[in-house]
């Protein structure tokens, strides 16, 4: 049974086409992905991002609890805070990307990802002292994006918090449209923008008076897919996933070797050892686009697989990110995507593949 | 929008009949379906087709959908702007997103095609 987010029927109304995400009905575009994405680079798009997870842990074993559970560094974290790490399992395989958010001194905030909300609520609490408290307010919690260029010029008149005080992976709370919400510089499309958390009861609320900006248009999650794509990020379940390490997935900066986690002593292992397959990106010559599971081939021998892929709308190429041997195909390299019936010629690039001025 | 004066198939090509010639493209029903086309493979010219077999590929941000040929015959022509402006066929789809053209080999085909008003009746019959 499919679930519906809080803003189903305002996404019918607008006439979006809606299909299954992660057992959700989700908008996947309104206008048109290429549109969508194009209005996010230039001025600013609204997402309704309802379907993602919330956890509350808290007390004075949570900070513990959470360092120990993500691969990121946050005991040291201050109040306002936030980090995007990894929930690894004993393996040091990728159980779940997450932002997690230290929301009072003895308090975090975990957001996950829609597809994994169960299985990571039962990771977690397998995982916690007898004192830490654990709250899934996924249920009661809203979250609308609000990611471009012109974001924080449209937040600023519906909000009473001082935008500009809020610096990259920082947060605060504040009214937005008299409802108190959780504001954070966070995002997934490489823009400047925010994250809005606030109770689910006013979502239509908040949804409908961001949109009466004319600056501020609906994007689905097409064009979100498009968006960090050309950005070079990783989708969970699609480019990360419990085959591969954040070593293979070439995300280590969000490791901190320093500390005790869940998986350390794996990638240990693995480091010791060597990684063999590496997650890269390409730059494809034409516009026809590999998918997800085409062949890398390079050198005529094959060399991996593709797992994201799609014609980026601002290069107006095919872009994508595949895993390849990294002794058989290195950055420059040419290589051939292929299904078996066509081949798509394309160079392996490091992403991101469009540069941004300021995020 | 479906023009009273082209024939269509059930794989939601268009085709314009003229003498022993036929150019055809995707309805704006099958635009619509596919949203912003980002990639056309245009066929070759001199290329002989099957009537309702696979001869090009059109690609959307999300998916890859197969073009069927409406009628068997040789291409004689093909809209090579498609190459560098797909998106023709989403603002077009009946005029200038056409795909190519081909000259008839054999006219009773026509005969399988469907008219205005049944592929109205067949996309109704879709959305039940």
């Amino acid at each position: 049974m499919l679930k519906n987010t809080p803003l189903h029927q305002e996404h019918i109304r607008l006439g979006a086409r809606i299909a299954p995400f992660a057992g959700w009905n989700m908008p996947i575009q309104y206008s048109g992905i290429i549109e969508e994405h194009l209005h996010t680079r230039t001025k600013a798009g609204l997402f309704d991002i309802c379907h993602m997870g919330e956890f509350i842990l808290r007390g004075e074993t949570a900070k513990g609890d959470v360092d120990y559970l993500i691969t990121h560094r946050t005991d040291d974290m201050a109040v306002g805070k936030c980090c995007y790490g990894f929930l690894l399992n004993d393996k040091g395989k990728i159980a779940d990307d997450l932002i997690a958010f230290k929301t009072g001194e003895n308090e975090f905030m975990l957001v996950v990802n829609a597809g994994t909300v169960d299985k990571d609520r039962g990771w977690i609490k397998s995982h916690l002292s007898a004192e830490t408290h654990f709250e899934d307010i996924s249920a009661k919690t809203a979250k609308l994006d609000l990611q471009g260029p012109l974001s924080k010029d449209i937040l600023s008149a519906y909000t009473d918090a001082t935008l500009d005080t809020i610096k990259k992976y920082h947060f605060l709370t504040a009214k937005v449209c008299g409802v108190k919400t959780l504001i954070s510089r966070t995002g997934y499309t490489g823009e400047f923008g925010y994250e809005l958390y606030f109770p689910k009861e006013e979502t239509a609320k908040l949804w409908n008076k961001l949109l009466q900006n004319k600056d501020v248009k609906p994007v689905g999650l097409g064009a979100r897919d498009t968006l960090r794509l050309e950005m070079g990020y990783s989708l969970y379940g699609q480019d990360i996933d419990e085959v591969h390490t954040p070593l293979e997935a070439n995300l280590e900066k969000f490791i901190y070797m320093e500390k005790g986690f869940i998986g350390k002593a794996a990638l240990i292992k693995q480091r010791s050892s060597g990684v063999k397959n590496i997650l890269v990106g390409f730059i494809a010559k034409g516009r026809r686009s590999p998918r997800h599971n085409f062949d890398v081939v390079c050198n005529n021998e094959a060399a991996g697989k593709v797992t994201s892929g799609s014609f980026s709308p601002c290069l107006k190429k095919a872009i994508g990110l595949c895993y390849v041997d990294k002794d058989r195909a290195k950055e420059g390299d040419k290589i051939t995507l292929t299904d078996g019936k066509i081949s798509i010629e394309a160079i392996i690039k490091s992403p991101p593949f469009i540069k941004r001025s300021r995020t | 929008m479906i023009p009273e004066n082209l024939k269509y198939t059930k794989e939601h090509e268009w085709v314009k009949i003229e003498n022993d010639q036929a150019v055809f493209g995707i309805t704006n029903h099958a635009q619509s379906e596919l949203g912003d086309i980002t990639f056309v493979e245009v066929p070759e010219k001199g290329t002989a087709v099957k009537q309702f077999e696979t001869l090009s590929v059109v690609e959307s941000v999300k998916a890859a959908s197969d073009i069927y040929a409406p009628l068997s015959g040789d291409i004689i022509d093909v809209n090579e702007k498609l190459l560098n402006a797909p998106e023709l066929i989403n603002k077009s789809p009946y005029e200038e997103g056409w795909i190519c053209k081909i000259k008839i080999s054999d006219p009773v085909q026509i005969s399988n095609l469907m008219d205005a008003k049944a592929y109205k009746q067949y996309l109704e019959g879709l959305k039940k």
